[in-house]
């Protein structure tokens, strides 16, 4: 390894989980030691431990310009999309129990509205996308024309990607009075949140904080009613002991990323169009999936034609180079990306390539330095 | 519909039935049909994307005396 690689040279996944930021690590340890008493006690040890969880809400207020008691941690991202849209919901019950998501939403949007469906009788309605995985204006506004509870959708697509333009979508929201729930999780810490959602989600470890923080941003005013039993602790939207180091180091890794986040974007924007230009250029039936410019700087996805997701992102790992996939095989469900499905896109022979903020230009030249002959390879 | 040849890629899975439809579009000369009869759910998004891909044309769905999805190709050059 030279000098010139990252400390992870051939992790290609961090749309997956972004490694620890060096800042949250430090900021991590330090707190388990200060921040493990119940936040909740009247002691001074409890004392401390709150003013780690309020300082972790004030820094993530801050950051994401949002008020602090706008601001609730929750167990992971999952669970912070669940209660974003379920909560929502349950606050529209008189007027719908319709859930409209965009065909690209995370899983864990899908499941709460089939979730929704099963005990409250809710229905959904699914909104097409682009061939580059946009969603698409006039579906919104047709899906719309009739009585929804919730619109939910995303900033980013998280297997491809693209960026969604949400300013038009919130106006068409808006203007029928449907409250809007964004998962902002693919583009927290790159991107800012454009105003005009009632509830919003995001997990820490997408942006280089720990595992098992997710953020659950619920705009004040909203009607937003809880969907699970709460209890009389720190937070009147979500029940259970606060993790506070993790809170604090989540707080602390999003602080850090934003004041990198010029350069860091502009590195990583440049080395994917050289894997996009790259890939197309040199391996033959290859699909560059996702919008080429309005797009997360990050992340990249292409499909190969006649080869098995599972054996590439084998093979890659073989080489030393973790990637992800949405083929079919890779699936426990053995069932392609809905994703890929809803583009129209080539679902076999997906590899997603997502950079973490220290992969370097060496990384990624070696990566395209075997990818062609792993295509060819595996075509034979 | 119609179909000049028809492929039984039941129980493959996928890229098999991809490969298979593309090693087949050779049997069959232009402006002929071909059909991939196949439950692997990846072929719904598949055999259109290898269409265009490979410049054919994607004739649609409909299902084999089985209930097996089929999918009917048009070759074009």
């Amino acid at each position: 390894m030279t000098n010139s690689t990252g400390p992870l040279p051939g992790y290609l996944d961090s749309a997956s989980s972004e490694p620890l930021h060096p800042a949250a690590r430090e900021v991590l340890l330090s707190a388990l030691d200060k921040g493990f008493a119940d936040p909740l006690a009247l002691h001074g040890t409890g004392r401390n431990a709150r003013l780690l969880l309020d300082n972790a809400r004030s820094v993530l207020a801050q950051c994401l310009g949002v008020r602090e008691d706008e601001v609730t941690f929750t167990s992971s991202g999952t669970s912070a999309v669940h209660l974003g849209v379920l909560g929502l919901l349950l606050g529209r019950s008189r007027v719908s129990a319709r859930l409209v998501h965009s065909a690209v939403e995370h899983s864990a949007v899908l499941q709460a509205g089939a979730w929704h469906a099963a005990r409250f009788g809710g229905t959904t309605s699914s909104v097409g996308v682009s061939s580059s995985g946009l969603v698409s204006y006039d579906g919104v506004v047709d899906a719309l024309s009739s009585p929804a509870g919730v619109l939910a959708v995303q900033s980013a697509n998280h297997e491809v990607g693209t960026v969604q333009p949400l300013p038009g979508i919130f106006d068409v929201a808006t203007s029928v009075d449907v409250p809007v729930f964004v998962d902002f999780a693919a583009s927290a810490g790159r991107f800012d949140l454009p105003t005009g959602w009632s509830a919003a989600a995001a997990s820490a470890h997408k942006w280089g904080g720990p595992a098992g923080v997710g953020v659950l941003l619920v705009r004040k005013g909203s009607r937003w009613r809880p969907p699970f039993p709460v209890d009389d602790r720190v937070d009147p939207r979500v029940a259970g002991f606060e993790n506070v180091p993790a809170a604090l180091a989540a707080a602390a890794a999003l602080q850090a990323v934003l004041a990198e986040r010029a350069s860091v974007n502009a590195r990583q924007s440049e080395l994917i169009e050289r894997i996009r230009s790259s890939v197309a250029a040199s391996i033959p039936d290859v699909e560059v999936v996702g919008e080429p410019t309005e797009r997360l700087p990050h992340l990249v996805a292409f499909s190969c034609l006649y080869v098995e997701g599972e054996a590439l992102v084998t093979e890659l790992d073989r080489l030393g180079f973790g990637v992800a996939s949405g083929s079919a095989c890779t699936a426990s469900a053995l069932t392609p990306s809905h994703v890929l499905e809803a583009m129209g896109a080539l679902t076999h022979g997906n590899v997603r390539v997502s950079l973490t903020r220290d992969t370097t230009s060496d990384d990624v030249d070696r990566f395209l330095s075997v990818l062609p002959d792993v295509v060819a390879r595996l075509r034979a | 519909m119609e179909a000049d040849l028809e492929l039984d890629c039941r129980d493959m899975r996928c890229p098999l039935p991809i490969i298979t439809l593309a090693n087949a579009i050779g049997d069959i000369v232009v402006a002929q049909t071909l059909a991939v009869v196949t439950n692997d759910p990846a072929a719904r998004a598949d055999v259109p994307a290898w269409c265009r891909m490979r410049g054919h044309e994607y004739l649609g769905e409909d299902a084999a005396q089985d209930g097996i999805a089929r999918f009917v190709v048009r070759r074009l050059h």
